[in-house]
């Protein structure tokens, strides 16, 4: 991936990112690049500062200082429901869907990015509307056949598998048509097999839609396996960053997460 | 309702794609329909075979019926509680009745008056309504239940309100020289409104916007991360909702010729949230049942024993709750459910 990263700038830039919360400075300065089409894994003991990088670059928190750009624009001026127009889309740690929704409705909220419409024309159904509707439609379509979900598409996503809900997350975040995918511990609470789908899955993502990825997680074998480049954060701070056997390496690292001195 | 999307201008490539359009257009089948003829015939047949006070009665089941879509609206689909849609109902009802006593306006053309009143005034109080959330949002559209009725009774208004004694209006004919009488026509009148509203509120929820509402309602962050702007949706939510119970109250001014503060006091919020509740929250039929309960449920009991109406409405209520704990839609999903585990 070096290779095809190196002649272009970066896609997403996050830039001395600081959060400050009360006394506790949980991200103290973080700086690096994601290139386009690169699988990030960014790893870290609990409580190193991970989900408070991811919820700033979904705009859900605003760093206290430093800048994170993306597609060479920064984001920090854009509220949290433009980050899917901007073309970032995300996964949530716990599944965070909409219970009480079908699979395919879910999916379609996804789409609600690349859509337009109001209240009154919908109400009315006139014929934008419809197509609209039926674009939609298809949309979400070819996503239920890519992820799988056909047998369960208008069930209610309440009963189903964590696994097949988490599939359905990937789904519903796809139809944002995401240039960049923000995944929040995507393997958590999958078992062995549904992992090493997983890990294939985020691959056959990237190479088959051109979507880069971020990817957060505590899987060591996935991240591992799947990642171009690792960053590693510790109390906030970024401790190492490289390709997963130099991270695997670093004295840093295995510091960090074995306990015991750094230096 | 016949929902079926056009495909003309985009035609599908693939097979699997067509397969996949073919399913999700969404035509009714034949036994839906026949029901939707069957319901449709016989309450346009039925002014003509019962009383006029029946009439009048089933003519403000309707009207409630519409007031009930429209807290749906906001509490059934986009999850936001208000105890206080009476003051839409009376803000509805009220300006139907000064634009027709004092300026003469024709009725018809009060509803999109009252509508249009009523989309600002739910919009801009669903707007300081975005940073209140359950019981805190409950309490401020109880306040508003409060003030409302109090408003209209305010000095400086009179001109148009006349204070306390309220305006009395006449009862439209009906139009064409149709041969009804002004019962059955305002009751035909009030059936095709109703007809109107809910296929409005049916084609909402099935599209984008309507499931925005829901995703809201479901989970708030993730709508936000999906690009639901929330803040704007919920207050739209407010004012789509504030809009259809607004038109019921203008119906409701206009069925009963009269308006007077001391008609939308607080127990007619209360009225209309136990109406969503019986007939189920989040199902849009359940709104009839709904209205049938306000309308009915307080005579019955008052028929029972005059002394005791209000412990037997309770009573009344109490069973409904225990026996249907998600109201009539709740019930029928229930019993569906049984027949095709034990016929299938």
């Amino acid at each position: 991936m070096s290779a095809r990263a190196a002649d272009t700038e970066p896609q997403l830039s996050v830039r001395d990112v600081a959060v400050r919360f009360g006394g506790i400075l949980a991200l103290d300065g973080v700086r690096f690049d994601l290139h386009r089409g690169q699988i990030l894994g960014l790893i870290g003991p609990n409580g190193a500062g991970k989900t408070t990088l991811f919820n700033c670059l979904s705009r859900l928190y605003t760093p206290a200082s430093g800048d994170i750009v993306y597609e060479g624009g920064s984001i920090l001026s854009s509220p949290s429901h433009r980050m899917p127009v901007i073309g970032i889309g995300r996964t949530f740690q716990n599944v965070s869907l909409f219970r009480r929704l079908s699979v395919r409705d879910n999916i379609r909220v996804g789409a609600h990015s690349t859509s337009a419409s109001d209240l009154f024309s919908e109400s009315l159904a006139l014929p934008w509307v419809r197509r609209q509707e039926t674009r939609i439609d298809l949309v979400v379509a070819e996503l239920i056949d890519y992820l799988d979900l056909a047998d369960v598409a208008d069930v209610p996503v309440n009963g189903l598998p964590f696994g097949t809900q988490k599939r359905v997350e990937l789904a519903r975040a796809l139809a944002i048509k995401p240039g960049l995918l923000l995944l929040d511990e995507p393997a958590g609470g999958l078992n062995h097999e549904e992992v090493v789908e997983l890990g294939r899955l985020i691959r056959q993502i990237r190479d088959e839609r051109g979507v880069t990825v971020l990817l957060v997680e505590h899987h060591m074998g996935l991240v591992m396996s799947v990642s171009d480049k690792i960053v590693v954060l510790n109390f906030g701070r970024k401790i190492a960053e490289g390709a997963p056997p130099e991270v695997q390496s670093n004295p840093d690292v295995v510091a960090a997460y074995l306990g015991g001195s750094t230096r | 309702m016949t929902i079926e999307t056009s495909i003309a201008e985009q035609p599908p490539t693939t097979t699997t794609q067509r397969a996949a359009v073919a399913q999700l257009q969404r035509r009714p089948n034949a036994r839906q329909l026949a029901i939707a003829v069957v319901c449709l015939g016989s309450t346009i047949a039925a002014p003509f075979l019962v009383s006029n006070f029946l009439i009048f009665q089933m003519t403000m089941v309707l009207v409630y019926t519409i007031a009930i879509l429209g807290l749906n609206i906001l509490t059934g689909i986009n999850g936001q509680l208000s105890l206080g849609h009476g003051a839409f109902y009376a803000a509805g009802a009220y300006t139907a009745a000064i634009l027709m006593d004092r300026w003469g306006i024709g009725y018809f053309w009060t509803l999109p008056a009252a509508a249009l009143v009523c989309f600002v005034v739910g919009f801009l109080f669903g707007l300081p309504a975005l940073r209140l959330e359950g019981v805190y949002l409950a309490l401020a559209t109880f306040a508003l239940a409060v003030v409302t009725p109090q408003l209209f009774k305010l000095s400086p208004f009179e001109n148009w309100t006349a204070g306390v004694t309220g305006i009395t209006l006449a009862k439209p004919d009906a139009p064409f020289g149709l041969p009804l009488d002004q019962d059955q026509w305002l009751y035909l009148f009030t059936l095709a409104m109703t007809i109107a509203a809910y296929v409005c509120a049916h084609n909402l929820i099935a599209r984008r916007g309507g499931r925005a509402l829901m995703a809201i309602r479901d989970n708030p962050i993730a709508a936000q991360s999906m690009g639901v702007n929330t803040a704007l949706y919920k207050s739209l939510a407010f004012g789509i909702s504030a809009l259809y119970t607004g038109v019921a109250g203008a119906l409701g001014a206009i069925v009963l010729q009269f308006v007077a503060p001391d008609s939308f006091t607080f127990s007619l919020s209360i009225a209309l949230l136990v109406g969503l509740v019986v007939g189920g929250v989040g199902w849009l039929p359940g709104a009839l049942f709904g209205g049938a309960f306000v309308l009915f449920v307080p005579n019955l009991a008052e028929s029972v024993s005059k002394g005791l109406s209000g412990a037997v409405y309770g009573l009344v209520l109490i069973t409904l709750m225990y026996v249907m704990p998600s109201g009539v839609g709740g019930l029928l999903r229930a019993t569906r459910a049984f027949a095709s585990k034990r016929y299938d």
